[in-house]
């Protein structure tokens, strides 16, 4: 009797340090990311003399706004918002009527050279389609217009799309399809009465990846934008060089660029973590 | 797929091309006529604002005496190793905690992931506040528990580990993702069995999850080498290839090249020798994706 409860007690014991081990580990795991975006945040919220202060000021008390203000005061931050908004927007509207189609194709007809040229395209640098797009748009006299910046864009939306179409059209069921197909449908109304409808959870994993990875994207922007057509990411860029060390505007304007996709991971988490799973690599 | 789709054979696929069209013709011009114009500029001198002269493979043989170009290589693979290793690594431990059900577990997975989907440039501008030798709060961390400062990316030594640990930071979570997707997939029996002869938590991971997960840790390794191969926006933000050309790999010596020297036609031969290399890793990842998805 005693030696089963002591065995019992051992276990338990056993059990519970087992227990605070895996919750240590998952402290040490999120807690850089969780130390990282609060400082981020206390940059942003407090005020200068504090942000030059050694030792640094962990909590800003009274926490300012100022340096948000400032940021939208000092900079044209209302123009490379919207930039951001027509390049993004526009690029994954693109990406999505092209690519929608185009995926469905391919799983369909098992085009695996295609699908070998968007996976090309997914993994090379983007730096490489910059050279001949920097001279096409010079010699199209294109400057000072956003269409370069939405076009090269098309770069990384596309291939996103079209890569995690491909898996989603490929794990549907062929017999609905089928069926219509037999019944009489043409190819296109079975795609857009059957296809399409019952991919709408793909469709929207593939929005929201091409949305946040032409969002982040930096190096199209600072070869091609000029300085009124700047997307988001090139202004902040920007900032530093012109204010030299002013940390506080500074954070508060890459919090500012950063929040939108933040906001969407914490929201379309389980969307994003299975179109990242399936499609496995990232944009640019 | 079934023996049905073979039999429907090669006729019934032809009818879906339009379905491949517009993107196709999308695909040819912004990333196929790149390419091939780019091959064709590599044989050419070409200064913009100067005179555009065909010149051969001399772009190519000037490449392989630059020292600067072979520096880059060389920095671009130590710094690629490095990027590589760490975030597998801890990407595979990582996985392994968040495959264990526990309390809240989707949201600290959502917060574990939120490095990888922020923007890089913001979050490169607040890491680069916080390598400020004098003022930055790493020091101050580093200091007030006895360790002696650093000069993080302002020293041409501890330029290229700081970057690998910005990167690792910020990639860890995908290998994370593709190698949790591989353990959700792995049966329960072979666990059952092992439990039941007796088996430890370390060799059932040891002898029946790494090599289950393997090809998901295969995919994962080759996604971080061609991502640390083509690493950009952090060292572009952080260090500029700096101090002096400390941290200057392939992809920065392309970008100072094509954008600050204007050589374009020097500029494209870099990105085609960049191009096989990333070309050669990426056929290895497609024949293992193949695998899995055509078989």
């Amino acid at each position: 009797m005693s030696t089963t409860s002591a065995a019992t007690r051992k276990r338990r014991r056993g059990k519970l340090f087992s227990d605070i081990g895996f919750g240590l580990a998952v402290f040490a795991l999120i807690s850089p990311a969780i130390l990282f975006f609060l400082w981020m945040l206390s940059l942003s919220l407090k005020n200068e003399v504090d942000n030059m202060a050694f030792p640094p000021v962990f909590i800003p008390w009274p926490p300012t706004l100022d340096n948000f203000v400032a940021v939208f005061e000092k900079n044209d931050f209302l123009t490379y918002t919207l930039n951001s908004i027509f390049v993004s927007f526009g690029a994954t509207g693109l990406a999505l009527l092209l690519g929608v189609p185009a995926g469905f194709g391919i799983a369909k007809a098992q085009a695996s050279k295609a699908a070998a040229v968007i996976m090309i395209a997914r993994v090379t640098p983007g730096l490489s389609y910059l050279i001949p797009l920097f001279l096409l748009f010079q010699w199209l006299d294109m400057g000072g217009t956003l269409w370069p910046i939405l076009i090269t864009h098309l770069v990384i939306t596309v291939p996103i799309v079209v890569w995690v179409m491909i898996g989603f059209f490929e794990g549907l069921p062929h017999e609905l399809e089928e069926a219509a197909l037999v019944d009489g449908c043409t190819i296109w109304q079975a795609f857009r009465f059957i296809a399409v409808p019952l991919a709408r959870p793909g469709i929207v994993v593939a929005m929201i990846l091409a949305f946040i990875f032409s969002w982040n994207n930096f190096i199209f922007g600072v070869v091609l934008a000029g300085r009124e057509t700047r997307t988001l990411p090139v202004a902040v860029y920007n900032v530093i060089s012109f204010e030299q060390i002013s940390w506080g505007p500074l954070a508060a304007a890459a919090l500012l660029v950063t929040a939108p996709v933040l906001l969407l991971t914490l929201l379309m988490q389980k969307e994003i973590v299975h179109g990242l799973t399936a499609g496995g690599v990232k944009g640019g | 797929m079934s023996a049905a789709n073979g039999l429907r054979g090669r006729n019934y696929a032809r009818n879906y091309w339009p379905f491949l069209l517009p993107a196709g013709v999308v695909v040819l011009g912004v990333i196929i006529f790149p390419w091939l114009f780019t091959l064709y500029m590599s044989l050419h001198e070409f200064k913009v604002g100067g005179d555009f002269a065909f010149i051969g493979l001399d772009n190519y043989v000037r490449l392989a005496s630059d020292e600067r170009f072979l520096w880059s290589v060389v920095r671009t693979l130590y710094f690629t190793v490095l990027a590589v290793v760490l975030p597998v690594g801890l990407g595979i431990a990582a996985a392994t905690v968040f495959h264990r059900k526990f309390p809240l577990r989707s949201l600290a997975r959502t917060i574990f992931i939120l490095p990888m989907m922020a923007t890089p440039v913001a979050i490169a501008l607040v890491w680069t506040m916080m390598f400020h030798p004098q003022l930055g709060v790493l020091n101050y961390i580093l200091t007030s528990v006895g360790l002696p400062p650093s000069q993080w990316s302002y020293d041409s030594v501890s330029v290229i580990p700081t970057l690998v640990m910005v990167e690792t930071w910020q990639w860890t979570p995908l290998v994370m993702l593709i190698v949790l997707g591989g353990l959700a997939s792995l049966p329960a029996d072979p666990y059952e069995a092992a439990r039941l002869d007796g088996a430890s938590t370390w060799d059932m991971f040891r002898h029946i999850t790494v090599p289950l997960v393997w090809p998901h840790i295969i995919v994962a390794t080759v996604i971080r080498t061609i991502d640390a191969l083509k690493a950009f926006d952090l060292i572009f933000v952080i260090s500029g290839g700096g101090p002096g050309t400390s941290s200057e790999t392939m992809n920065l010596f392309l970008y100072l090249q094509a954008f600050s020297f204007y050589n374009m036609g020097y500029a494209a031969a870099v990105t085609v020798v960049f191009f096989v290399i990333i070309l050669l890793v990426s056929l290895l990842m497609f024949s293992a994706r193949q695998q899995k998805q055509w078989q």
